[in-house]
């Protein structure tokens, strides 16, 4: 093995690369948010649309889109074989544990939460992506992807699974965030309180923006 | 006192061991918790039964030795103590206590509540020598020290070992003990020599011992009895990636 390949697979390597790719997926919750706010100019889809259009054609997104694809399966690879390795760290378990004593619950279950997100990341690609990418419906001219998120928000189902799946992702960045500073030994006296809190308000605000949206058009607030 | 113990049991390293209901009366509140276990392992000895091994040495809670996991938490229910200096008047009369050992694949259990804690001697001999030229007790203070970093080399020199880190962490990660004993050496000049081959070596065993990741629930400060701020896993993960970025060492 080379000394590159060493250092990806120690155990701080493989969290190196769970951080970088955590955080980079921040980055593309913020653009993916700030886009999909338009629809509450509530002007009939027409700003969102326009967002859609542009992040369909620009070459840029494009290329990002696979490095996005990417960075997601390294994560959940990467995920993978580190829970796969910390539980062979502890092949015996304790009969009697108190973790809320020593830590939150949602640091000790990003497994868990990850694991949902990860089936509501593939009902909402087969509801957005599939659509807008892998069949000609909105190139045509026949929908639009404002008018297939009013489809898809009329069922109740759906809409209680995506405020759901934004829990999760709230408690998810809740520790991912500032977790992906520490794991890259970015910590220090004056600036991880800074980085605490804005990670804080991120794994509410961004949440709670994409919640309101299935919300929104769920109760006709925004046509 | 009257007190229900379920300690765990287990002939040797490969025996299959269990919890087993220890009753004990009139303990006092100012024991502590090892005296406790002395005066079952007394009534034990005295029945003819095997006494619970479990370890200790100092009693005054630096050697690091103690390493019992009570009610679910490293050296039970207070902060920053170990559990010699944990006392009876910490649970209350009638309490059910369970008492287990640390629990890690790099810790293997060698009897009942003793566990063999060599993978850590293990890491810390990999990290090799430092150089210091001390001569005389005149030259050694040549060598000036800012305060800062010396109370900062110092909070890291003060882990003891114990492993209540590894115990306490879900994936029984070891990250607070290596970043200590990184962090000792790595902030004060006489560390700085051997400073990236140390700390590649230090990590490279502590992922051979089988020890888990850290994934930053805080759990190992939270228990630690000496209280080692997460701060210095910040630094081993700093010095880890900075010295395999610049260090000359491509074979470890």
């Amino acid at each position: 093995m080379s000394w590159i390949t060493k250092t990806l697979s120690s155990s701080i390597g493989k969290k190196l690369i769970m951080g970088i790719t955590g955080l980079f997926l921040c980055s593309f919750l913020i653009v993916h948010c700030g886009l999909n706010a338009l629809i509450f100019a509530n002007d009939h889809g027409e700003l969102f649309n326009a967002g859609a259009e542009f992040m369909a054609h620009n070459i840029f997104i494009r290329t990002m889109e696979i490095v996005l694809f990417l960075g997601i399966l390294l994560h959940i690879y990467q995920a993978l074989m580190l829970t796969l390795q910390n539980k062979k760290a502890r092949p015996v378990g304790y009969a009697v544990t108190n973790g809320n004593a020593n830590s939150k619950w949602y640091s000790r279950s990003m497994g868990l939460l990850g694991t949902l997100l990860l089936i509501f990341l593939i009902i909402h690609l087969r509801h957005f992506w599939f659509v807008s990418r892998l069949t000609d419906e909105i190139t045509s001219g026949q929908e639009t992807l404002f008018g297939e998120m009013k489809e898809v928000f009329e069922s109740p189902l759906w809409v209680v699974l995506y405020v759901l799946g934004n829990v999760s992702l709230a408690y998810h960045l809740m520790h991912g965030f500032q977790s992906g500073f520490q794991t890259l030994g970015l910590n220090h006296r004056k600036y991880t309180p800074i980085i605490q809190s804005i990670g804080f308000g991120f794994s509410i605000v961004i949440p709670f923006v994409f919640a309101l949206m299935p919300l929104a058009i769920f109760f006709k607030f925004i046509q | 006192m009257n007190l229900t113990l379920k300690v765990w049991r287990q002939k040797n390293g490969n025996a299959k061991g269990e919890l087993k209901t220890y009753p004990v009366k009139d303990i006092s509140p100012d024991m502590s918790f090892l005296e406790m276990f002395d005066v079952l392992n007394e009534e034990l000895i005295t029945k003819g039964d095997e006494p619970v091994a479990f370890d200790h040495d100092c009693r005054e809670g630096i050697c690091g030795m103690c390493s019992m996991y009570i009610n679910g938490r490293p050296h039970g229910p207070l902060q920053g103590v170990t559990t010699c200096q944990l006392h009876m008047r910490s649970f209350k009369d009638g309490d059910t206590i369970v008492v287990e050992p640390w629990r890690a694949a790099a810790f293997p259990v060698i009897k009942d509540l003793t566990v063999d804690r060599t993978a850590f001697d293990r890491i810390i001999a990999s990290g090799g020598y430092v150089s210091v030229n001390t001569g005389n007790a005149k030259d050694a203070n040549n060598i000036l020290i800012g305060k800062e970093e010396a109370d900062e080399a110092f909070s890291a020199a003060a882990c003891i070992g114990c492993g209540a880190c590894v115990a306490a962490c879900k994936n029984a990660s070891a990250m607070l003990f290596v970043s200590a004993k990184v962090s000792q050496l790595a902030l004060l000049p006489q560390g700085q020599v051997e400073a990236k081959t140390r700390v590649e070596k230090m990590v490279a065993q502590m992922d051979a011992e089988g020890f888990g990741s850290c994934t930053n629930t805080g759990a190992c400060h939270a228990e630690c009895p000496k209280e080692i701020s997460l701060e210095h896993i910040a630094r081993l993960n700093r010095e880890y990636l900075g010295a395999k970025l610049s260090s000359n060492n491509v074979s470890i």
